[in-house]
């Protein structure tokens, strides 16, 4: 009970690393994503740019959109963003902090799948092999434009058997995936950099400013969650009262029916309490066609006056 | 009890959380679904694009209705829709926001299951293979076929092992164009899922938010106020069976003073609690007395004293309450052995 305390407590004061966790989770989902994706390159001159291109970046658009719809504190930077002023100031720093944060963990699956993709090199090799200068390479000398474009197009697919053994093919390959992988080495470098750097330089512009802006957009987010669950106890309390108040009056009415009973020294004074006055087949089946036919109204104002 | 208590408040404050787990796991159940399944193309002309399209849109439907079955709040739902009006009013929005809500997690998995399908692109091969375009991918100048001649070689492309075409289109290009198309349409369908759901998570803060708060601590008031009726209900049937099953044997022992005029007994002042307990049955033939009563002649479900008038009973419903000591009597007869 202790235990589930300290969790909920936990994921309460930390939603920025249950935030890292979910954003963790994307980038090896992406990851497994694309080994078990089965590519497989058209190899036809107009189809292996697009299919290439799609393949390197509408996923990561869909991973861009995943990130932020799995982000529980954007929808709390929305709200934030275009609630009415109120008897509260809105401070637009925290909202600029709030939108910063999602974007970068949004951001984190999809360079995971370019980069991903890059290194592994198909689907460059897939959109540029139709764009290769065919005079590099040897063995495409006498061969007419077209049948070039032909050729080069089926350069992604190995398992052709002309295309197996002709060394010009591999060569083309091979050229591509070194620059694919160059590119991806060096994307991958230049945005670690950058990470270093507006890590490390950050706290010498405006720390204090920063400081705020962090402490409030937690607030918000802690405040928003304290409000669902006060509500969720607000109304288990409400319907408590409202089915006390129902059993009560449904015992009012027995009674006024029994006009020649009474119930002097009936033993059990603790179990009569708890029946409420209910002591019959009948009644309790009237109870339960009650509150089927008529629920009582949402009102239990009378029961918190007595 | 506390920790009950605890756990049920967890799940009651998110109880979304509950079912976001069971909307997860139908989705990862319809990937394996989907790849323990044997797909078999026909490779028959009209066949196959009934297959393809069967497999592709069929079990979806079923994932969704599935979704809804499996959604608690179902019941729930539909109980708030049909009751009538009574003292309190019924709110439009707080059903509609009940239903959408189910209706959205019921259509992950299905959503899940034509993305994974058309990203494979087993279906569409198996499907349209008929309609191949022959003139651009393969040898036009083959050997005059009749139309359905093409056909039916176009219809064995999925199946490699029969497949005997390989002069008209080559079996790799056909399939790879064709696996081509069928994963641009899947990512183009995840797309448009994607956009379409952050677009409705992302526009509802911007318009009506104060509605939706109204709405969903109305629809969690109704879910909580139906299991707090039955936790009461429960304890009230607990309560009402403790007393009449006490009844029921203080009806016996009065009985067994009724039938013998003289009941010995040894020490009366120090009848503590558990000869208090004993409720005047002690020994076995009483016993197996007030057993086979309680088996052939349970008593009515009316906890008022015998000795009470009854006969006012509850105007208007049901039958008067049976005199409850007429079944007892001939039970009496039996002779302890004490």
């Amino acid at each position: 009970m202790d235990r589930f305390r300290m969790i909920f407590q936990y994921f309460q004061s930390n939603s920025e690393s249950v935030m890292n966790g979910i954003c963790g989770l994307l980038a090896l989902g992406s990851v497994k994503m694309y080994t078990s994706f089965d590519f497989s390159c058209p190899c036809l001159p107009q189809y292996n740019m697009a299919y290439g291109l799609g393949i390197m970046f509408v996923p990561p658009v869909i991973l861009f959109l995943c990130g932020l719809i799995l982000n529980r504190q954007s929808l709390v930077m929305l709200d934030e963003w275009r609630r009415p002023q109120g008897h509260r100031n809105k401070d637009l720093a925290v909202i600029r902090y709030m939108c910063s944060s999602i974007m970068q963990r949004a951001m984190v699956a999809p360079v995971v799948w370019i980069i991903v993709t890059l290194l592994d090199g198909k689907c460059l090799i897939c959109a540029f092999s139709g764009s290769m200068d065919p005079e590099k390479f040897v063995g495409f000398a006498n061969v007419s434009p077209v049948q070039v474009e032909q050729l080069l197009a089926k350069v992604p697919c190995k398992d052709n058997e002309l295309m197996r053994n002709n060394m010009s093919h591999k060569a083309v390959s091979r050229y591509l995936r070194c620059w694919s992988q160059a590119l991806g080495w060096s994307i991958l470098l230049i945005l670690i950099v950058a990470a270093f750097l507006a890590r490390w330089l950050r706290p010498c512009f405006n720390q204090a400013a920063l400081l705020q802006a962090r402490h409030w957009s937690n607030y918000i987010d802690i405040e928003q969650k304290i409000f669902e669950e006060t509500c969720c106890e607000h109304s288990r309390l409400f319907a408590h009262k409202c089915i006390l108040h129902f059993f009560e009056s449904m015992r009012q009415e027995i009674k006024l029916h029994r006009f020649n009973f009474s119930r002097e020294g009936e033993g059990d004074e603790g179990e009569e309490d708890l029946l409420q006055g209910i002591t019959d087949q009948d009644q309790v089946n009237k109870l339960l066609k009650t509150w089927y036919y008529e629920k009582p109204p949402l009102d239990v104002s009378q029961a918190t006056q007595r | 009890m506390d920790k009950f208590r605890m756990i049920f408040q967890f799940f009651q404050s998110n109880q979304e959380s509950f079912m976001n787990g069971i909307c997860g796991i139908m989705a990862l159940a319809s990937t394996q679904m989907y790849s323990a399944f044997d797909f078999n193309c026909p490779c028959l002309p009209h066949y196959n694009m009934a297959y393809g399209l069967g497999i592709l849109l069929l079990p979806p439907f079923i994932l969704f209705l599935l979704g809804f079955v499996l959604n608690n709040n179902i019941s729930m739902l539909a109980e708030e829709w049909r009751r009538p009006q009574g003292q309190r009013g019924k709110d439009p929005a707080v059903l509609r926001y009940m239903f959408c809500s189910m209706a959205q997690r019921a259509m992950i998995a299905p959503a899940v299951w034509v993305s994974v399908t058309l990203l494979d692109g087993k279906c569409i091969t198996c499907a349209f293979c008929t309609s191949v375009p022959v003139e651009n991918l393969g040898n036009v100048s083959h050997p005059l076929l009749s139309q359905g001649e093409i056909q039916r070689v176009l219809a064995r492309i999925p199946c490699k092992d029969i497949y005997n075409g390989q002069e008209l289109i080559a079996n790799e290009v056909a399939v790879r164009y064709l696996r081509c198309i069928s994963q641009a349409l899947g990512w183009c369908f995840v797309l448009l899922m994607t956009t379409l759901a952050f677009l409705v998570r992302s526009l509802r803060p911007c318009f009506s938010q104060a509605a939706f708060l109204k709405s969903r601590y109305w629809s969690h008031y109704i879910d909580i106020e139906r299991k707090l009726f039955d936790e009461t209900c429960a304890e009230h049937a607990r309560s009402f069976a403790k007393v009449c099953i006490q009844q029921f044997f203080e009806g016996m022992s009065t009985d067994l003073v009724a039938a013998h005029c003289h009941l010995p007994r040894k020490a009366p002042e120090d009848a503590g609690e558990a000869s208090k307990k004993l409720l005047g049955i002690t020994d076995r033939g009483t016993m197996n007395m007030a057993l086979k009563s309680w088996h052939r002649c349970k008593p009515p479900l009316n906890l008022h004293s015998p000795a009470l008038p009854s006969g006012n009973g509850w105007v208007g419903e049901g039958q008067p309450p049976v005199h409850p000591s007429v079944p007892r009597r001939e039970t009496a007869s039996y002779y302890s052995l004490v």
